[in-house]
């Protein structure tokens, strides 16, 4: 059983409050993405629940016992790094084995383990090299080898595919979660990157000056965003936000329209503009228009609409799809 | 891009190069070839450089007049005890201001390092009466103790530079996987750090053998060194240059196949840091 419970958890280096009080529940199994911008506090909050920093206040529950006190070896949990933190005078045999050496496991259960892991992983050819004769992704799989041996209550992943080349970390991700599918063990992985949140998680936990701004589904985030701080930095491209006259017509401060929400139109729409860049991605095409009285506006068109820089368009919300935020910026339901 | 250099260029800074390096060696090669020359022959004018009469009595004279391997075996015991005794002390202490460090660890590591700017002569009179009050003057322990303190700095410093490089998270790792602090220390830390011990090691054993100051003036006849060894041949019986060649012959060549074997070790251990 893997559920993790966090009480008014706080965390302040010197007068400094980074984290200044968070609740947050995490079922056992679930997989979930602490996410926000570069400083939110996103990885401070993963290392109070490993036990590296120690918490200013609150209380840190691990399946259903106190864990606030205690070290990070008691508290059940694995971790995976970002800069992979493998032991580099230890052949990737030694990185595998190292916890269950830790833990006084004979040696014929250490050497059975070490060899299911590096069979899940696709390491067991190269269970005799050095860290460093490996490439970015195998010693990614080192590190998580390393953390599954020990069955442990949960997973914790540091940021752990930024270190690697775009399309390892498409494969990897892939790789992490029909790993969580195949052991059903709590993860908890932290990433700035709002993709890997989306694609990855059960919950997403939407993080900024360390405070969370929303909890939900990756789903509910992306439908229902609560403020505007979600509703900007879940999606991809970034949602396009509009004041003044045309948001006061749906009676908010500022409305929300996400780029694949803006129909397009060469003859006729609400807001016309003018073609900025055209982003060709082959499938899609990401357009900047400079909407007039409005500003720069993104929107997501079908790779076969014909259109290049300098273009006069249309663009038309799709009113169904329309987010309405007050004045605080918090979505009007 | 590599830079372009000219033919006539690299022959220039190549023979500049080898003239300081001879003229660097030059001490040393003639203190080894004075050494077997009669005394007659190291004063001679003009000097002779290698067409002499190449004898080992200087050798043969100094064995029996000092010996040589009562201050070589206490050069080796002041040496090693005082290395061995300081990294024991300063391993710990490295870790700490590397992994632990607090507000003032940066004050602490200057203030260390403000003691070798310390002239020695300045707390002689105050050490010398302290060994003779505890009986400490010229014994093995007394020498290794103060060259423990004189070295501690150095040591603490370079452990501390090599320690810095290790990265943090591997050691939050080894905890994370269920390492005491022993077993971190052990079978993460050590390992690692062995590069950087090893050639801590190595230069302060060299600066151990080489330190004068205090062994000459801390030691008589018991416990005295390879450098009293030699100062013995600066007598007030008169310059013996042929002998005291010989002396120094000796005294220097078993640091030199040291320091020869381990270069590589040494210019790692003294750079580490300073290039990623």
């Amino acid at each position: 059983m893997g559920s993790i419970t966090l009480k008014n958890v706080s965390k302040a280096f010197g007068a400094h409050a980074v984290i200044p009080s968070i609740d947050l529940d995490i079922d056992d199994g679930e997989f979930v993405v602490f996410v926000g911008p570069s400083g939110c506090g996103k990885s401070t909050l993963l290392r109070l629940i490993a036990g590296l920093e120690d918490v200013s206040g609150g209380e840190i529950v691990i399946d259903g016992k106190n864990a606030t006190d205690l070290p990070p070896a008691k508290r059940g949990l694995s971790m995976v790094f970002q800069s992979y933190a493998l032991y580099p005078h230890m052949s990737v045999r030694g990185n595998i084995a190292f916890p269950l050496k830790m833990m006084g496991e004979d040696k014929a259960v250490i050497d059975k383990k070490v060899a299911d892991a590096a069979r899940v992983l696709n390491l067991t050819d190269y269970l005799d090299r050095k860290p460093r004769q490996l490439s970015g992704g195998q010693r990614q799989r080192v590190a998580i080898g390393r953390a599954i041996v020990r069955q442990p209550e949960a997973f914790l992943f540091d940021e752990p595919l930024s270190n690697l080349d775009a399309a390892l970390r498409v494969n990897m991700r892939l790789e992490i979660s029909q790993l969580h599918q195949q052991l059903k063990t709590t993860m908890i992985y932290v990433t700035h990157d709002q993709v890997e949140a989306m694609t990855m998680a059960d919950k997403i936990v939407v993080l900024n000056r360390g405070r969370i701004e929303q909890v939900g589904s990756p789903l509910e985030l992306y439908h229902r965003p609560d403020n505007l701080f979600v509703a900007g930095f879940i999606g991809s491209p970034k949602m396009n936000f509009v004041s003044g006259a045309p948001a006061a017509m749906h009676q908010a401060h500022t409305i929300g329209v996400r780029p694949e929400h803006l129909v397009l139109s060469k003859e006729r729409g609400t807001w016309r503009g003018t073609v900025g860049v055209a982003e060709h991605l082959g499938s899609d095409t990401f357009l900047h228009v400079n909407a007039d009285g409005i500003g720069t506006m993104t929107a997501r068109v079908s790779g076969d609409f014909a259109v290049t820089h300098g273009d006069q368009v249309f663009l038309t919300p799709d009113p169904q799809r329309v987010h309405r935020f007050d004045e605080t910026g918090m979505a009007i339901r | 891009m590599a830079r372009n250099v000219s033919t006539q260029r690299k022959l220039i800074t190549t023979a500049a190069a080898w003239t300081i390096g001879i003229l660097i060696f030059f001490p040393i090669l003639w203190t080894f070839l004075t050494s077997f020359k009669t005394e007659a022959q190291a004063i001679a004018s003009p000097p002779t450089f290698l067409f002499f009469d190449w004898t080992v009595e200087n050798y043969f004279e100094v064995q029996s007049r000092s010996d040589y391997f009562k201050h070589f075996m206490n050069s080796v015991v002041i040496s090693f005890g005082s290395t061995l005794l300081g990294l024991l002390i300063a391993i710990p202490s490295a870790w700490a201001m590397a992994f632990a460090p607090a507000k003032r660890t940066k004050d602490v590591l200057m203030w260390m390092l403000s003691t070798k700017m310390m002239p020695p002569v300045g707390v002689l009179v105050p050490l010398y009466l302290m060994f003779r009050n505890t009986g400490l003057l010229d014994t093995r322990a007394g020498l290794v103790m103060v060259l423990t303190l004189i070295n501690l700095p150095i040591i603490v410093w370079m452990l501390y530079t090599y320690f810095k490089e290790i990265p943090g998270e591997i050691l939050e790792a080894a905890r994370m996987d269920g390492a005491s602090l022993a077993k971190e220390i052990i079978y993460v830390l050590t390992p690692m750090a062995i590069p950087g011990i090893a050639s801590t090691l190595l230069l302060n054993i060299i600066l151990a053998w080489n330190e004068a100051f205090w062994t000459l003036n801390l030691s008589a006849a018991r416990a005295a060194p390879l450098t009293a060894f030699i100062a013995s041949y600066s007598s007030p019986e008169g310059l013996f240059y042929a002998k005291l060649s010989a002396a120094s012959t000796m005294a220097i060549a078993p640091i030199l196949i040291l320091g020869w074997f381990s270069q590589k070790q040494l210019v790692r251990g003294l750079t580490f840091g300073a290039v990623k």
